[in-house]
């Protein structure tokens, strides 16, 4: 309980900080003045419509990322396991790229996050056909490699024939991910479908506490795998598609949250997810003030400090489970 | 302004052309130095300007975003001249005497034909009327064009002066590309912005050249218009800035919408189309106070 207010607390701490950072040098009573009260001039639009939506996407995106690692690596009992190992990320952008470039995006409300939706859950199936029923965990995760790969080919591919001469330039976008820029109606986008797996994954904490002992004994406490299962991928593939949809994919934030905070909750998944939740959120805003604080002018992408914090750990736990193997 | 960047033969060239002399696949016209009579354009802007200044004949291909209505002020005029797409190989196959490139694009197609032994004259992006100038001068030179690059030198300036018209307090305009990419004042759409009769938001931040202006800067300057570009097809997250509710509701307060479109790309009298426009929305602008 303690941890979870001691996070929460941070993360409100982190959003008021995102919303007094940017390029505009206005102080902090007034912009919180204009935010909550608008103003004459135009620095209530200013926080309104360009720090707001920025600060509140950060946390709810950094939280549906953390939350599904915490969960992926609660069902496949492996701490390397990410959203973007198991290929939803990878598939997530190939989806919104085509909801672009095909104008689906522009012509239905939701299209962009739908169709990211739809790619996310062809790339879970995909992945889970190649790994076949009760495949392992190491099987699972090599083919969400593959899917991320094909899936990365395919994005690169649709944006170089794509008429729009910026478009190709895009592809760091989709592979790092930025909140820069991002409006309202980007949070409204993905709003829904983060709301609705994020509930989703959170609801899978009594089967994945009981998974913690093995699946036979979860079957017998009434666990259904195959349900726990089908729950993950769809809570997964939702709030990645969203998240993927409106800030491109961000990777590292699945693996590094669960794992700074498994200690704290005593090793269980269903705290784990809370905290992870809460974690990634804090992470996520952490980083995107410091993209703007580093290289205030070039839009530095989100998944740069992202990969720059989690790929030094991902190798840790690698080289950890090669000494507990030998 | 140096007329000097073109190239003349080298060994390579010699060697080369003896080997496809051998071959018999071709023989290159004799450089000489006289006028070009086979000149083949790669750039968007040398197109132009080549377009406006050749002799009948002397001009035998341009660049294919010639044809392109959202980049080329002469896309129209483009439809007479075949295409290139810049290759080195296909412009080597034209046999030209002059190529005309720009200095930024197509580094490896440039140094290519210049070991090939053809000239190539090259001309960097335009940062103003008078740069704009000096380069139309220039091609005339190049072409051995000279007095019809002096005759339609003098042909804008007199249209440029009737343009003069300016206010007391001109309204303030930022120009708004994909990326918050905008323009200051010592350039070409700085000067249509300021022969229009605007002031220039991106110079009262302080840019001179081209630069990007995040968009709560943007915001906070309240500028009276916002120019953006034409977004093309297929769509992209850098263009998404122009469509941001910020950028929109600067927008919804114009009388008139205003895009930059191909008369604002290039450095030829084609320009005076974009300052005519601009300075009808000024005149809406003024009307509306």
């Amino acid at each position: 309980m303690k941890l979870v207010l001691g996070l929460s607390l941070t993360v409100l701490a982190l959003v008021t900080l995102s919303l007094l950072t940017g390029p505009a040098e206005v102080g902090a009573g007034e912009s919180l003045r204009a935010l909550v009260f608008g103003s004459d001039g135009p620095l209530g639009m200013v926080m309104r419509e360009i720090r707001l939506p920025r600060a509140l996407l950060a946390p709810l995106i950094g939280a549906g990322l953390g939350l599904a690692g915490a969960a992926m690596q609660g069902y496949l009992r492996n701490p390397l396991a990410d959203p973007g190992l198991i290929g939803v990320s990878g598939s997530a952008a190939l989806g919104a790229v085509l909801a672009i470039q095909t104008g689906i995006a522009g012509s239905l409300t939701l299209g962009l996050p739908l169709s990211a939706l739809a790619g996310a859950l062809v790339g879970v199936a995909l992945v889970l056909v190649l790994a076949g029923p009760g495949g392992g965990a190491l099987t699972l995760i090599l083919a969400g490699i593959a899917i991320s790969a094909l899936a990365g080919a395919l994005t690169s591919l649709v944006l170089n024939l794509s008429p729009n001469p910026y478009a190709a330039n895009e592809i760091v976008f989709w592979t790092m991910g930025s909140l820069a820029d991002r409006s309202m109606t980007h949070l409204w986008l993905a709003l829904p479908l983060l709301a609705v797996g994020m509930a989703l994954l959170l609801s899978l904490g009594r089967g994945l506490d009981a998974l913690t002992l093995g699946e036979d004994a979860a079957a017998a406490m009434g666990v259904r795998p195959a349900r726990l299962r089908l729950g993950l991928v769809i809570g997964t593939a939702l709030v990645v598609g969203a998240a993927t949809a409106v800030a491109g994919s961000i990777g590292f934030v699945g693996l590094v949250v669960p794992h700074l905070l498994r200690r704290a909750t005593g090793g269980r998944p269903a705290p784990l997810l809370w905290a992870s939740a809460l974690g990634g959120a804090a992470m996520l805003t952490a980083a995107d003030i410091a993209v703007r604080l580093v290289l205030p002018d070039r839009d530095l992408k989100l998944g740069v400090l992202t990969a720059l914090v989690g790929a030094p750990l991902f190798l840790h736990l690698i080289w950890r489970s090669r000494g507990e193997r030998a | 302004m140096p007329t000097g960047d073109v190239r003349s033969m080298s060994g390579f060239r010699r060697s080369f052309e003896a080997l496809m002399l051998a071959a018999g696949l071709c023989a290159l016209p004799p450089a000489s130095e006289a006028a070009p009579l086979r000149v083949v354009s790669i750039n968007l802007c040398t197109d132009q300007m080549a377009m406006l200044l050749a002799a009948p004949g002397q001009l035998l291909s341009v660049s294919h975003l010639a044809r392109d209505p959202r980049s080329s002020a002469m896309a129209q005029q483009a439809e007479h001249w075949p295409l290139n797409h810049g290759g080195a190989e296909e412009v080597y196959l034209l046999r030209p005497d002059l190529v005309l490139a720009g200095s930024y694009t197509a580094g490896a197609t440039v140094s290519m034909l210049e070991r090939l032994g053809i000239p190539v004259a090259q001309f960097a992006p335009v940062t103003g009327l008078d740069d704009m100038r000096a380069h139309l001068a220039r091609m005339g030179e190049v072409l051995g064009r000279e007095e019809q690059a002096t005759a339609l030198l003098a042909e804008f300036e007199a249209r440029l002066a009737t343009l003069h018209d300016p206010a007391a307090t001109p309204p303030r305009a930022a120009l708004y590309f994909p990326n918050g990419y905008t323009l200051g004042g010592n350039t070409l759409g700085g000067e249509i912005l300021e022969a229009a009769g605007f002031a220039n938001v991106a110079a009262e931040l302080g840019l001179t050249r081209g630069g990007v202006i995040p968009l709560e800067l943007l915001a906070l300057a309240a500028p009276d218009a916002v120019l953006t570009s034409q977004p093309y097809p297929g769509g992209s997250r850098s263009e998404d800035i122009m469509a941001h509710p910020v950028v929109a509701a600067l927008r919804a307060q114009m009388p008139m919408a205003a895009v930059t479109d191909a008369d604002w790309v290039c450095g030829t009298p084609h320009v005076l189309r974009a300052m005519e426009d601009t300075a009808r929305l000024r005149r809406a602008l003024e009307d509306t106070e």
